[in-house]
C-alpha cells in the first residue's frame, strides 16, 4: 500500500514579496495571533490579492507573520510579509487590504520587499505602558529601581512548562511621562478616563528581543518585585515600534531607540 | 432568594434605564474585566458586516440573543438572518448579545456591568424588546443568567414598562410552556415577517404614548393571532396531575395560536452580508440555506415536522447569495444548508454550476446534511472535484430494518452498503454513520445490528477500495420524543438502560477482532437527554425546577463540562415535591389520545389526528412516503396554513450567470500592466 500522494497543482510562482505594517487599534487589541491570521487570509481574498500557493493536500497562502503582540496588547508596528503571483502596487494593496479588514485591524504601510532577513531586522520593540491610578512619581520610581537592578527573574508559564527568566537584562531604557502619545484612535469606543484613577503614569519600554522573550506583562511582574509597583486596574500596553537597535539607546528618547524596519526595502 | 445583583441606582443598567434617550456604551467599565478572562475577544464584537446605529434614530430597539457563547452563537443563521432584516429598517435598531462564560459573569457581578450587546455595548436592559432564538433547550439557564446581569426581573409578572419584552423564538418555541413564566412572548416559525410585525405594533404604541402600559402592548401582539402571550392563557390541572385545558383569559385573545410561514425564500435572500466574527467559531464558513422545511417524515424529527412545507429557493438565487456572500465575507468554504440538502429539485443543476464557477479558486463547497443513496455520492464527488475526499456522514438513525420502518427511515442495509461502497470506490477514506438509541419500541438487538452494519460498511470498503485505511464512525445519540412529532406521545428511555444498550453495543464493536479498530464509536451517556426530554415536553410547572437549578449554579447545560445532572434532579424534587408528578412522569411515561398537551394550543399546521395515526403505523411499523413526490396524505399543514410545497425545478441553468468577476486586478502595478 503506497501513501497517498498530494496532487501536483499547477501553482503560479511567486514574482514579488510584500510586507506589510499594521496596527491591531481599540477593543480588537483583545484578538489574538490566531485571530488577527484568519482575518488577514479572508481579507486577502475579498481584496482578491493574487497570493502564491502552498502545494499539498491543504494548499494555504504563503504569508509569514513576525512575532505578533500578545493578547490583550495594542501595536502601532505588527509585520507581515505575503507572496504573490503578480507585480502589484503596494499602495494599492495597503487600501484594498485595510477596506477589507475590520475597523481596528488597519494596514499603514506596504512596501516591496528588496532584501532578505527582514526577521533579523526586527530587533527590539519600544512597548507604551499607561498605568491608570499610578503618579508619575510612583512610576519613576519604579522606574529607577528596575534599572538599578542587575537581574530580576520572573515566572511565566510556557508551553513546555513553567520557565523562569531574566526579565531585566533585555530591558535597554525606561522612560516614564506624564501624556499619552500612542496613535491609539479606538476607531469604535472611545475610552473614557475613569473618573477615581486621575492619575496615569505613561511608561514606555525598549527592550530587546530575546529567547524566551521578555513582555511588557514580565516587565510589570518585574516592577512589582523591585519596587512593590502593583497598578490597581489592568494596565493598557500599546508595542509603538519595533525595528532595528539604533547605536546609544540610553541618551535617546525611547521612540527613537528603533529605526524604520522598511528603510533597506524604500531603497 | 432572588440574586439580583442590581441593587442600586447608579448601576448601568438602570442608570440607562432612567435616560434612555441617551443610552452610552459600557465597554469602558467591561474593558477592564476582559484583561482578566479567557479568549477576551468574544467579548468585543467588531465582526464584519456588524451594524451599529445611533441609539436615537429610531423608534425601536431589539436585542437579540443566542444563548449560548458567542463561538456558537455568531454563525447562528437565525440570529443572523433577523438581525439583518431589521438593520435593514430606518426606524429599527438590532444589536446582539450571547452568554457569558461563568468567569467574566463572576467579574460582571462585582463591578457592576450588565449584560451588553456586542455591537455597541449597550445594556441589555435598555432595548425595547429583547428577543431569544431557542434551537435547544439546554439554553434556558443561560437566558436566567442574562435576564439577572441585565437587572430585568426574571418573572414576567414583575416586569413594568422600565424593561424590554422578553420574546423567545427558535424551535423550543413551539413548546415554550417551562419557560412561561420567565418570557413576555413567543413566536412560532419563521421570524423575518414575525419580527417586522411585532416591531411595527411596538413602534405604533411607543409613539401613541404607550397607551395602557405593557399589557396593552402584549393584548396588540395577542390580537395578531400569531404572537403567543402566555400570561393571557390559564393552565388548569386535574387531580393526576394531567392538564385539563388551556384557556385565554383575555377577551379577543385567541384558543390557538398559529406558526408563521415564509413562502418565497427568493424573496428574503438573508444573510446578505453575513457575519465574520475575528474570533474563532463552530462553523468557519458561510452556509447558505437551500430550502425550508422537509416531507420525508421521519418521526422523530421535529425540525422536519414544524418547518413544513417544502420551500425551495432557486438555483439561480442560492448561485448568486454564494456569490455575493463569497465576496462580503471571504470565507474559502460554503455550506449548502437544509434539513436534506440532496432532495433539492435541482441539486444537480446547483452542485455543478457550482463546482464549475469556482473550479481553481480555492472555494471548498460542502453538503452538510445527506440522505443514504448513491446520487449523493455523484454530489460530493462533484463538490470536491479538485479538492480532499475525506470523509463522508450518512444517517440512517435506526440500526435495523425493523426500526427504520418505524421511525419512517426508509433506507434498506443494502441501499446503504450500495452506497458506502460506491464512496469508497470514489476516494472516500472515511463514513460516518449517525444513529440513535433509545427510540420506542427498541430492543438491544435493534442496536446490536449498528454493529453488524458497521462491520459490513468496513468489510465492502476494503474490497472496493483494496485497502485497509479506511474508517468508519459510528456517532449515537440519545433518542427525546419532541413535541409537534408523532413520537410526542412516546415513552422516553430512562438513561440507565440506554447507558447499558451503548454499552453492549461498544463491546460488540471493541471485541471484533477483524474489523474493530477499522470502527470508532462516539456517543454520550444517557443523562444530559432526561434533562432535555424534561424541558421539551414540560409543562409551566418545569419553570419552578429550571429556575431553582440557575438559582444552584447551572449554566451552560449544553456543554457536558458545566452540566450537573444531580443538580437538576435535585431541584426537580424541590420543586415538584408537593405536586403530584415527578421527573420520570414527564420523560418515562407515555401519553394516552385523550391527553391534552402542554403544547396543543400551538399550532404547528400538523393536524393532531394525523400525528396520532402516524404514531399508530410507526408502532406497527408501517412506513409512509415523501409527499413531495407522492400524493398528498393530509398532515394538515398545507390546508390549515393555506400553503403548499413550493419546488422546482424551475428549468434554470448557471450557465446565465455573469462571468466571476476577477477581483484584485486593479492591484497590479502600473508599470506591469
Amino acid at each position: 500500500m503506497s501513501p497517498r500522494q498530494a496532487p501536483v497543482r499547477d501553482v503560479a510562482p511567486t514574482v514579488q514579496r510584500l510586507r506589510l505594517r499594521y496596527a491591531k487599534r481599540g477593543r480588537l487589541r483583545f484578538s489574538s495571533h490566531r485571530d488577527f491570521q484568519r482575518a488577514f487570509e479572508r481579507a486577502l481574498r475579498r481584496a482578491g490579492v493574487p497570493m502564491a500557493y502552498s502545494q499539498g493536500f491543504n494548499p494555504h497562502p504563503r504569508v509569514s507573520y513576525a512575532n505578533s503582540a500578545p493578547t490583550g496588547t495594542a501595536s502601532e508596528a505588527e509585520y507581515v510579509e505575503i507572496a504573490v503571483t503578480a507585480v502589484l502596487d503596494p499602495d494599492k494593496v495597503r487600501l484594498a487590504l485595510d477596506t477589507a479588514l475590520p475597523p481596528g485591524l488597519d494596514v499603514i504601510e506596504v512596501v516591496a520587499s528588496r532584501t532578505s532577513d527582514f526577521i533579523e531586522r526586527l530587533q527590539a520593540s519600544v512597548w507604551e505602558l499607561e498605568l491608570p491610578g499610578v503618579s508619575v512619581a510612583t512610576a519613576q520610581e519604579a522606574a529607577d529601581a528596575l534599572i538599578a537592578a542587575d537581574e530580576v527573574l520572573v515566572e511565566r508559564l510556557t508551553k513546555n512548562g513553567i520557565r523562569t527568566f531574566d526579565a531585566r537584562g533585555p530591558v535597554l531604557a525606561v522612560e516614564v511621562v506624564d501624556q499619552v502619545n500612542s496613535g491609539d484612535d479606538s476607531p469604535n469606543e472611545g475610552t473614557r478616563p475613569a473618573d477615581e484613577l486621575v492619575d496615569c503614569a505613561i511608561m514606555r519600554l525598549v527592550v530587546r528581543h530575546v529567547t524566551p522573550s521578555v513582555r511588557p506583562d514580565d516587565v510589570l511582574v518585574a516592577l512589582r518585585h523591585v519596587a512593590n509597583l502593583v497598578p490597581p486596574v489592568p494596565v493598557r500596553v500599546t508595542r509603538l515600534a519595533q525595528g532595528p537597535l539604533v547605536a546609544d539607546v540610553g541618551g535617546r528618547a525611547a521612540v527613537d531607540a528603533v529605526s524604520d524596519p522598511f528603510a533597506a526595502d524604500r531603497g | 432568594m432572588t440574586a439580583s445583583f442590581v441593587s442600586d441606582d447608579t448601576s448601568p443598567a438602570l442608570r440607562a434605564n432612567a435616560l434612555s434617550d441617551d443610552v452610552q456604551s459600557v465597554f469602558p467599565e467591561l474593558e477592564r474585566l476582559l484583561p482578566l478572562v479567557s479568549k477576551p475577544v468574544q467579548y468585543v464584537g467588531g465582526e464584519l458586516n456588524a451594524v451599529i446605529k445611533p441609539w436615537d434614530d429610531v423608534a425601536v430597539h431589539w436585542a437579540l440573543m443566542y444563548p449560548d457563547a458567542y463561538e456558537v452563537g455568531v454563525p447562528n443563521q437565525g440570529v443572523q438572518i433577523l438581525y439583518e432584516v431589521l438593520n435593514e429598517r430606518d426606524d429599527v435598531l438590532a444589536e446582539r448579545t450571547y452568554a457569558v462564560w461563568p468567569d467574566l459573569e463572576k467579574l460582571m457581578r462585582e463591578a457592576g456591568v450588565p449584560q451588553f450587546t456586542v455591537d455597541g455595548h449597550r445594556p441589555l436592559g435598555a432595548f425595547d424588546l429583547f428577543g431569544l432564538s431557542f434551537a435547544t433547550e439546554l439554553g434556558y439557564t443561560n437566558m436566567l443568567t442574562a435576564l439577572d446581569l441585565a437587572g430585568i426581573p426574571l418573572h414576567a409578572v414583575d416586569r413594568d414598562e422600565r424593561h424590554p419584552l422578553v420574546i423567545a423564538g427558535g424551535h423550543a418555541a413551539f413548546n415554550p410552556e417551562p419557560i412561561a413564566d420567565f418570557i413576555d412572548a413567543a413566536v412560532l416559525g419563521d421570524g423575518e415577517q414575525a419580527v417586522l410585525l411585532i416591531s411595527n405594533v411596538t413602534r405604533d404604541w411607543k409613539a401613541e404614548g404607550r397607551p395602557g402600559g405593557r399589557e396593552e402592548l402584549l393584548l396588540r401582539l395577542a390580537r395578531t393571532g400569531s404572537v403567543y402571550i402566555p400570561a393571557f392563557y390559564d393552565v388548569e390541572y386535574l387531580a393526576d396531575g394531567r392538564i385539563r385545558r388551556v384557556a385565554p383569559n383575555k377577551p379577543g385573545v385567541p384558543w390557538r395560536v398559529s406558526k408563521h410561514t415564509l413562502m418565497d425564500l427568493d424573496e428574503w435572500p438573508y444573510p446578505k452580508a453575513p457575519l465574520v466574527p475575528l474570533a474563532e467559531s463552530v462553523h468557519e464558513r458561510m452556509s447558505v440555506e437551500i430550502f425550508r422545511g422537509c416531507t420525508r417524515g421521519c418521526r422523530f424529527c421535529q425540525a422536519g415536522m414544524i418547518t413544513r412545507p417544502v420551500r425551495e429557493r432557486s438555483a439561480e438565487t442560492v448561485a448568486k447569495m454564494v456569490d455575493n456572500g463569497l465576496e462580503k465575507t471571504g470565507y474559502e468554504e460554503v455550506g449548502l444548508l437544509s434539513l436534506s440538502s440532496a432532495d433539492h429539485s435541482e441539486i444537480g443543476v446547483i452542485a455543478k454550476g457550482l463546482a464549475d464557477r469556482y473550479e481553481g479558486t480555492e472555494t471548498g463547497l460542502s453538503l452538510p446534511s445527506t440522505r443514504v443513496d448513491a446520487f449523493n455520492i455523484d454530489l460530493a464527488n462533484e463538490l470536491t472535484r479538485n479538492g480532499r475526499r475525506s470523509g463522508l456522514t450518512f444517517a440512517p438513525e435506526g440500526g435495523s430494518e425493523r426500526m427504520r420502518r418505524v421511525i419512517n427511515k426508509m433506507v434498506t442495509e443494502e441501499d446503504l452498503i450500495r452506497t458506502v461502497a460506491t464512496a469508497y470506490g470514489n476516494g472516500w477514506r472515511q463514513v460516518k454513520l449517525y444513529f440513535m438509541c433509545g427510540l420506542p419500541t427498541e430492543t438491544d438487538e435493534d442496536v446490536l445490528q449498528i454493529a453488524e452494519v458497521a462491520r459490513r460498511v468496513i468489510e465492502t470498503g476494503r474490497k472496493v477500495s483494496g485497502r485497509k485505511d479506511i474508517r468508519c464512525t459510528v456517532s449515537i445519540g440519545g433518542f427525546i420524543p419532541k413535541p409537534h412529532t408523532p413520537f410526542q406521545w412516546a415513552s422516553q428511555l430512562d438513561h440507565e438502560s440506554t447507558d447499558a444498550r451503548l454499552r453492549k453495543l461498544r463491546d460488540a464493536i471493541r471485541n471484533d477482532r477483524e474489523y474493530g479498530k477499522s470502527i470508532g464509536f462516539r456517543y454520550h451517556d444517557g443523562k444530559p437527554g432526561v434533562v432535555e426530554g424534561l424541558l421539551s415536553r414540560g409543562d409551566r410547572r418545569v419553570g419552578a425546577i429550571i429556575e431553582r437549578v440557575w438559582q444552584a449554579g447551572a449554566r451552560f447545560d449544553g456543554w457536558s463540562e458545566h452540566f450537573n445532572f444531580d443538580a437538576w434532579m435535585l431541584a426537580a424534587e424541590g420543586a415538584l415535591a408537593a405536586g403530584p408528578v415527578d421527573v420520570d412522569w414527564y420523560t418515562l411515561r407515555e401519553r394516552e389520545y385523550t391527553e391534552v398537551l402542554p403544547w396543543d394550543h400551538l399550532d404547528s399546521g400538523l393536524d393532531k389526528d394525523w400525528l396520532w395515526e402516524d404514531w399508530q403505523d410507526a408502532v406497527e411499523e408501517v412506513a409512509v412516503e415523501d409527499c413531495r413526490w407522492t400524493p398528498c396524505f393530509d398532515c394538515g399543514v398545507c390546508g390549515q396554513m393555506d400553503t403548499e410545497i413550493q419546488v422546482g425545478p424551475t428549468g434554470a441553468t448557471l450557465l446565465g450567470m455573469p462571468a466571476l468577476p476577477v477581483r484584485g486586478g486593479d492591484l497590479v502595478a502600473e508599470s506591469s500592466s
